[in-house]
């Protein structure tokens, strides 16, 4: 039973990928290309990069892709489902807990010492996009001008006009992409 | 009645284009929840933003599922969490079923390579935005605990590459011992 089978193993993926698509890579290989016969490893790495390149989180990116590969849009359907279900029943009874015990002072203590550091967590997935955008890769090169102008350009840019007018930030990530669109086309890069 | 019907359309509407956006992993979510919930609807406040993005990083999924189960749930208990989840993951669901039909096609257009390079750069300056923000009401707590739990765990995420569960696990610990602590020295009306 095809469904019943995507169904378990997405929902092993979801259950036990914690911390961001980055943790679900690997699981998501163990199941799709080692476990069963679904994606070659060409079509695993396509997967990855398609996901890095579309909305959405990785795990549900690829769920939707092996569900259409392996049984359709049903197939896809099922995969998705299977890959959030742990997360509903989990996060929802930890929102009821969180709303239940939120004011006893220990728990406010606990989220005091969370709040810097998650802080900082998102610091420092943004600086590795920052250096994704600027180097194509997540760590600061040796060789510094392997910069690309043009990302710095579009970035400084966007910073400012968020700064300055507060702009929804999803019409700065669609000037982006026109920018991106617009600047290459008339500065080709060689990549 | 039809307040609520309009809620949870608002609710709904938000999270599908919240997910339309996100590109380049599920932190970038975060960021553009908080634009949308706290500041423009004020329909949750900046400490709590902060508690659901602490709870969304140590729950196992997706980080971008796990915080509009908890936003939807916050904003309209359990029946706002299934909306927004099937908010979440319609966007990614329909984009790469169509693209699925036509990957490598897809996947070699220039067009789409600059749009994506582009785009990439204006969700660093989204994010960076977003830091700036939450650092400076870091700052402005005017303890040296927070600053120092904050430059700590940017070093320990960067630099060392230490889990960022561990990470969350142990500022809770040093939390709920500075509270403590600090409830006993200057009496019971300590608020932390």
């Amino acid at each position: 039973m095809i469904y019943l089978e995507l169904l378990w193993s997405f929902f092993q993926i979801g259950l036990f990928s914690i911390g961001g698509g980055y943790a679900a890579m690997p699981l998501i290989e163990h199941q799709v290309v080692e476990l069963h016969p679904w994606l070659t490893m060409t079509q695993f790495a396509d997967i990855m990069t398609i996901a890095e390149m579309t909305p959405g989180p990785i795990a549900i990116n690829s769920a939707t892709f092996v569900g259409i590969q392996v049984a359709g849009i049903p197939g896809a359907l099922v995969a998705t489902v299977g890959c959030v279900v742990p997360s509903c029943i989990i996060v929802m009874t930890l929102a009821y807990v969180y709303y239940r015990f939120k004011n006893l002072t220990m728990v406010q203590g606990v989220l005091s010492g969370l709040r810097p550091a998650v802080v900082a967590t998102i610091a420092s997935a943004g600086l590795s996009l920052l250096l994704m955008a600027f180097f194509g890769q997540k760590e600061l090169p040796q060789d510094l001008s392997t910069v690309q102008v043009i990302p710095v350009v579009i970035f400084a840019a966007a910073f400012f006009v968020l700064r300055r007018f507060k702009v929804n930030p999803i019409w700065v990530m669609c000037g982006a992409g026109a920018a991106g669109i617009l600047l290459f086309s008339v500065f080709p890069v060689a990549a | 009645m039809a307040q609520n019907r309009n809620k949870y359309l608002t609710l709904f509407l938000a999270t599908l284009q919240l997910s339309a956006f996100t590109f380049g992993g599920g932190f970038v979510i975060i960021p553009l929840m908080r634009k949308k919930f706290v500041e423009k609807l004020g329909w949750i406040d900046e400490q709590e933003m902060l508690d659901f993005t602490a709870i969304a990083q140590s729950s196992p999924g997706a980080i971008a599922v796990n915080a509009s189960i908890l936003v939807g749930y916050r904003v309209a208990g359990v029946p706002g969490a299934l909306l927004t989840v099937c908010g979440t993951i319609l966007p990614p669901l329909v984009i790469i079923s169509v693209i699925s039909l036509f990957y490598a096609a897809f996947r070699d257009n220039a067009i789409v390579s600059m749009a994506m390079a582009g785009m990439l750069a204006g969700v660093a300056a989204v994010i960076c935005d977003v830091v700036y923000t939450m650092g400076k009401a870091v700052f402005k707590l005017h303890r040296v605990l927070p600053v120092v739990v904050m430059l700590a765990s940017f070093a320990a995420v960067r630099f060392l590459n230490v889990n960022i569960i561990l990470i969350i696990l142990v500022c809770g610990v040093v939390g709920a011992v500075d509270s403590f602590l600090r409830g006993k020295k200057q009496g019971k009306e300590e608020k932390a």
